[in-house]
């Protein structure tokens, strides 16, 4: 369980991040964070694997502060969370395979365990037979797949999207989604920053709308629009 | 994890990145062969100016010429003197006999000096004292001076002060020529290391993400870093010692009087220096130019 409590993020340039926002967050469910650039979506992801400290407020997650945390425990943290970009960010000059045996490696899995998870993985998000592909020889649907194969290869609780459809068509979007949902209905919670309304729209999960670091709206089983006034 | 599994991964992914980055690992290398090249090539010359500077100094010496009424038994005896002054070193006794003969050789067979002379040697018993260094010489030649014994001294004043000054300056220009290096090499192979690390950002922030431990993510760099040190560094090496080898035995053929550093035990130090140092330098640079990356 993801829990903000009166979270505030005051950036050094004086810009305001989050302002007093207080939101919690059950294992296992869907979360679209939705809402103008600059509201703060980012503010909340990177605050939640402590890439960034809050300027007040307390951020707990299953029961553990994460701002009390040791910096030495940051690692562990955040091998408890996937993260997928909007950029996707693989390593260019690394085959799929090894993209995806990179998070495994990372975390100092034994090569026999790489061998047998990776190849499931990719699998999963429907690109088996790619494994041998450089990122520039794939699509960026297919760029994406890789990315989540990564994210969630080490079986994290949670999984954060930031905006991972906004550089895809609209059909491989869908597709992007369905796998995200299929990883959802196995049990991890996913928290996605998105401008994707059609996503938004059609799935009707939780939505909460961010503007000016606060949060206007917080739905169960929500749609994309809405009023900024 | 296992330590066995984290050391084969260490490993793998040092060398797996050197041959990755080909053309950054090289140009680091060259980079750093260069530096070391230039540094240990500064250190040899002004090895070999000192040298020079101190095989001169031990060859001026300081002419004592005795009374010319003192008998040969306190003349030789006033040897005692001279070997007591601080600074001293070696001494030779010049008798009249010898100082004549010398004259004698140096104008030829044809003409006999002593018959020209009336058959009366002109020349006093004499000492040539040599200095531990120059620097000692005017103080030395002062003390005997105040001897009664002694009628006169004569040594190259001028060439002497000329010569303390020149070895001031190699001491000095020298100095401040190995530091420049030190500092310019420094500087260069720091930038080199920063500019491999640079390209590798986004797989550091990428293992930062899926939770890798910052001592996972140096390691690597750190094998990576000490690799690439130690082979520029023996690149360096390699040329220095065949280069200096050579250059030694040109300059003992061509200009056999010049006085050169040929041995090789001070070569194998700077060699060793080089190595440990290039090695060092590599290593640790690249572990500080990860440290800004690790902060996210």
């Amino acid at each position: 369980m993801i829990q903000f409590f009166n979270v505030t993020k005051k950036f050094d340039n004086g810009t305001l991040g989050l302002e007093n926002i207080s939101v919690s967050i059950n294992s296992g469910e869907f979360v679209f964070l939705v809402g103008p650039s600059g509201a703060g979506k980012s503010t909340f992801t990177r605050l939640l694997i402590r890439e960034l400290l809050p300027t007040s407020g307390q951020i707990m997650l299953d029961g553990k502060s994460i701002i009390r945390m040791k910096s030495k425990e940051v690692p562990h943290l955040r091998r408890k969370i996937g993260f997928i970009f909007q950029d996707f960010r693989l390593l260019q000059e690394r085959t799929v395979y090894e993209n995806v045996a990179f998070a495994l490696e990372a975390v100092g899995t034994p090569n026999s365990e790489v061998k047998k998870r990776v190849p499931t993985v990719l699998e999963m998000v429907g690109i088996g037979d790619k494994y041998a592909c450089f990122p520039e020889e794939l699509s960026g649907g297919e760029q994406q797949r890789v990315a989540i194969a990564r994210a969630i290869v080490n079986n994290p609780s949670i999984l954060l999207a930031d905006e991972p459809t906004g550089n895809l068509d609209p059909s491989t979007s869908l597709e992007i989604m369905k796998i995200i949902n299929d990883i959802n209905k196995r049990g991890t919670t996913i928290i996605m920053a998105t401008h994707d309304s059609e996503s938004v729209n059609k799935l009707r999960k939780r939505v909460i709308v961010l503007n000016k670091g606060g949060i206007l709206r917080d739905e169960l089983k929500g749609g994309y629009d809405y009023v900024i006034k | 994890m296992s330590l066995s599994s984290y050391i084969r991964y260490t490993f793998r992914d040092a060398f797996r990145s050197i041959g990755r980055h080909k053309g950054m690992a090289f140009a680091s290398i060259l980079t750093i062969a260069i530096s070391l090249f230039i540094l240990g090539s500064t250190l040899l010359l002004v090895l070999n100016s000192q040298y020079l500077v101190s095989t001169m100094e031990s060859q001026v010496e300081i002419n004592v010429f005795m009374q010319l009424d003192l008998d040969r038994q306190d003349a030789l005896a006033f040897q005692k003197n001279i070997e007591k002054i601080p600074g001293f070193q070696s001494l030779e006794f010049v008798s009249k006999e010898d100082a004549m003969s010398i004259m004698q050789d140096r104008f030829g067979k044809d003409t006999d000096i002593l018959k020209s002379l009336a058959g009366v040697n002109p020349f006093p018993d004499s000492y040539r004292v040599k200095a531990q260094s120059s620097e000692s010489i005017a103080a030395i030649a002062a003390e005997i001076e105040q001897f009664s014994e002694v009628e006169s001294i004569r040594y190259g004043k001028e060439l002497v002060d000329k010569l303390l000054d020149f070895t001031v300056w190699v001491k000095n220009v020298g100095m401040a020529i190995i530091i420049g290096m030190l500092l310019a090499g420094l500087f260069l192979i720091t930038t080199t290391i920063r500019l491999t690390v640079f390209a590798r950002k986004n797989e550091i922030s990428i293992m930062k993400y899926v939770g890798a431990t910052n001592w996972f993510i140096r390691f690597p760099f750190f094998l990576e870093g000490m690799l690439i040190g130690f082979l520029g560094a023996v690149t360096a090496g390699l040329i220095i010692y065949f280069g200096y080898g050579s250059t030694i035995q040109y300059v003992i053929k061509s200009v056999p009087f010049l006085p050169v550093v040929a041995d090789f035990n001070e070569l194998y130090r700077i060699l060793a220096v080089l190595i440990i140092g290039g090695t060092t330098i590599g290593a640790v640079g690249s572990v500080i130019a990860v440290r800004k990356y690790l902060k996210v």
